[in-house]
């Protein structure tokens, strides 16, 4: 059992979950992730470990509330349990110091990103951090991310925070510009974002780097549902990621294969709905 | 002995038939199919024995259970003593009796066989198994062990994790299993259907671990959480029996379209997340009318009956060799085959065909035709020139094997591995590292539970040994 420490909400349906986990986080490096089942009967989840603290025992998971089994694992009150949280899996992500690189978050990406900017940093990386949202209220970690960065810059769909449009048009920009031009480039998101930000650096041969999150049954490399094509080779993104190299991933398989049980998901998400609604009427 | 009867009675005895589930009930469910022998029937079956002296049985057993010993305590009506017997040599009677290939161990060299049938030493098996968790009040009290003093860490709660534990407990030594998973049995658990083996028979086999003093943890994955040098550290002696790994992947046309499962993701979405087993169940599966499994094995055989339970109309094993040449029990093919599944022999699959949208849609396959033997010793499988033809499915599950796991090899540079990654031991079951041991199928690649019990039980005697060293 694991005892929830902390429960923040940072956005809607984004929350900030801080959990002991002792041994999980004096063996987590930056880029691993944690398979978290609630209860007896849940679904086992995939979830990045956004940040730990071995002295303390803690890791921080960073949880978007939209299907039925993440929305029940963020309902846990503080000093509530998590039955199973099993890691860190996954390889840890290559740090180097590259000198100046990109750190592109999108959504719920920017916490997967965050662990990854911390160590690109402690490396001595010189980092422009851009993250984007639909609105304002979708930007998370601001306050945490500006300081690691050199250049921190936000974009929102409706413009209600930094500037209106998507991550990849100060990226472009900075591509363009041989003096801000990046070594490495580093981007979590929804897989469109991840794919056009794979999209343009492609032919600047800019190394980049994409965190998948196919879905995931064990975690361990046993069961292969998270297998993804990168370049000519079948890859578990439990065990040989969840990092690729995202000029080699094979994005439009990656987003079907996410589809495989959105009707199920449907249906289960209807069903915790009714119950709510039941359960508010009484 | 109290059952005086003699040979030529023994002889004329016909062996017991096991009761089952009607076919065109359990393809619909996922009860146990086997149900068991009576105590008639087991009384009667036990007297089959002729208590010979070779005792080729006790040979053909990989965990060298005391047969006739615990046979003729069945024909003496003495239950807790055939369950005494059995437990002494067998940590997991329950469900040996119930997953083991009788037929090609023990039962194959039984001398009834040479003329007739085999004793049904597995049924007998399950019997007492069964009889002793039903009766925990009769049975004779296990004197608790004096301690050692000494620690082992068992990495992995399969069937070889679970037997050299148990055997390491009785010696009086503290064992800690570190399971990665969130439940124990390993294999018994995530792979074997519930039709087979209840996942209630695990829970009580583990229980008896438990009363015995062995520490399971779940959710500790070793090469992860914890490196094999920290195990080190802190036990005096470690055994390795973390199990298979990925999936072995068939390297055909169409494999990551939605619908194509590996054996491992099929049947632990079933098995362990109960996913088309309760109604309410948070882990989904997809289900379609026509479910083709690549494979011959016994992993293909559940993965085949578990679809035909989840409804598939036509759930079908695609095999490119004969029936003959088909790795699986023979039990488990004559039961898929009363609960309707389709066999399709020598036939290959060349590519997964798909719709529009992704689903899969059919099986493009080609005809074999049995050639030479190969190195198995099985006949190798050719293709016939224009044979190919699709086979409508919606669901494509591979079942041909899986491949070493590298979670915990990855994190362990000093353990010696063999080119396709498993570990290499030697005749104690010892591997490169001192006091690190190793068994199951991250030493064997894919194998049987009872081989994996036999490779926990005779590591633990080395453990065991290598313990008693260590002190002096």
């Amino acid at each position: 059992m694991f005892e929830v420490l902390s429960n923040e909400i940072l956005a809607e349906n984004l929350h900030k979950m801080v959990v002991s986990a002792p041994r999980i986080a004096r063996a987590r490096k930056a880029g691993q992730f944690v398979m978290v089942r609630l209860a007896q009967g849940e679904e086992r989840i995939p979830l990045t470990i956004g940040d730990a603290d071995a002295a303390a025992g803690t890791i921080t998971l960073f949880i978007q509330a939209i299907g039925a089994s993440t929305r029940k694992i963020v309902d846990t009150p503080v000093g509530g349990f998590i039955r199973d949280v099993a890691g860190p899996l996954g390889k840890e992500t290559h740090i180097t110091n590259w000198g100046r690189v990109a750190c592109v978050g999108g959504g719920v990406g920017t916490a997967v990103l965050f662990p990854l900017v911390k160590a690109l940093a402690e490396a001595g990386n010189q980092i422009t951090t851009i993250i984007g949202g639909r609105s304002s209220r979708y930007i998370i970690l601001a306050d945490e991310l500006t300081p690691l960065s050199e250049n921190f810059l936000v974009t929102t769909e409706d413009g209600s925070m930094g500037t209106k449009g998507f991550v990849t048009q100060p990226l472009s920009e900075m591509l363009a510009d041989p003096e801000r031009a990046p070594r490495a480039v580093f981007a979590v998101g929804p897989v469109p974002m991840m794919r056009a930000v794979a999209e343009l650096t492609r032919p600047y041969g800019i190394e980049t780097i994409v965190s998948l999150n196919p879905i995931m049954i064990d975690g361990t490399g046993m069961c292969g549902g998270c297998r993804v094509q990168i370049g000519k080779e079948t890859k578990f993104a439990c065990v040989d990621g969840p990092e690729f190299d995202a000029h080699l991933v094979d994005f439009v398989g990656l987003s079907d294969r996410l589809t495989s049980y959105r009707k199920e998901e449907a249906a289960r998400h209807a069903a915790t709905e009714c119950k709510l609604g039941r359960e508010e009427a009484k | 002995m109290s059952n005086k009867i003699s040979a030529s009675e023994r002889m004329a005895i016909e062996r017991a038939e096991m009761h089952e589930l009607p076919a065109d009930v359990r393809n619909k469910n996922f009860e146990e199919v086997n149900l068991g022998l009576d105590s008639e029937q087991a009384l009667s079956e036990a007297r089959r024995c002729l208590q010979c002296k070779k005792r080729d049985c006790v040979a053909g057993c990989p965990v060298g259970v005391s047969i006739p010993e615990f046979i003729d305590a069945v024909a003496s009506e003495d239950m807790p003593r055939a369950a005494q017997i059995l437990r002494g040599d067998n940590a997991l009677p329950a469900v040996c009796g119930r997953v083991c290939p009788q037929e090609t161990q023990c039962e194959a060299l039984c001398v009834r066989g040479l003329k007739g049938e085999a004793v049904a030493i597995g049924y007998l098996e399950r019997f007492v198994a069964d009889w002793a968790m039903n009766h925990p009040d009769q049975l004779l009290r296990e004197e608790a062990p004096f301690s050692t003093g000494k620690s082992v860490a068992v990495v992995g709660c399969g069937p070889a994790g679970l037997t050299a534990a148990g055997e390491l407990a009785r010696q009086g030594h503290k064992v800690t299993i570190f399971e990665a998973l969130h439940d124990t049995g390993g294999v018994l658990r995530y792979g074997i259907p519930e039709f087979r083996l209840p996942k209630e028979i695990i829970d009580r086999e583990v229980s008896v671990l438990l009363e015995l003093g062995v520490t399971i943890e779940c959710n500790v994955i070793i090469g992860k959480t914890l490196t094999v040098a920290e195990l080190s550290e802190d036990f005096d002696a470690v055994f390795i029996a973390n199990g298979a790994g990925l999936p072995t992947m068939l390297n055909i046309p169409g494999e990551n379209l939605k619908g194509v499962y590996a054996a491992n993701e099929f049947l632990t979405r079933v098995n362990l997340m109960e996913a088309g087993r309760r109604e309410d169940c948070s882990t989904p599966i997809i289900k379609r009318s026509e479910v083709a499994v690549i494979g011959g094995g016994n992993t293909a055989m559940d993965c085949v009956r578990t679809a035909r339970r989840l409804g598939a109309e036509r759930a079908m094993i695609v095999y490119r060799r004969g029936e003959a040449e088909m790795p699986a029990r023979v039990e488990e093919i004559k039961h898929a085959k009363e609960e309707g599944v389709e066999f399709i022999m020598l036939t290959a699959p060349l590519a997964i065909l798909g719709t529009e949208d992704g689903w899969v849609s059919g099986l493009q396959c080609q005809r074999m035709e049995l050639g030479p033997p190969d190195d198995s010793g099985r006949r190798r499988p050719q293709p016939i020139e224009g044979s190919e033809f699709v086979l409508p499915a919606g669901v494509v599950i591979n079942a041909v094997g899986t491949n070493a796991n590298p979670l915990l090899t990855a994190t362990a540079p000093d353990l010696t591995l063999n080119k396709w990654g498993n570990i290499v031991i030697n005749e104690e079951g010892e591997t490169s590292i001192p006091g690190v041991f190793a068994g199951g199928d991250i030493v064997r690649g894919g194998a049987t539970v009872i081989l994996a019990m036999g490779d926990g039980k005779r590591a633990a005697a080395a453990i065991n040994e290598y313990l008693s060293r260590k002190e002096g």
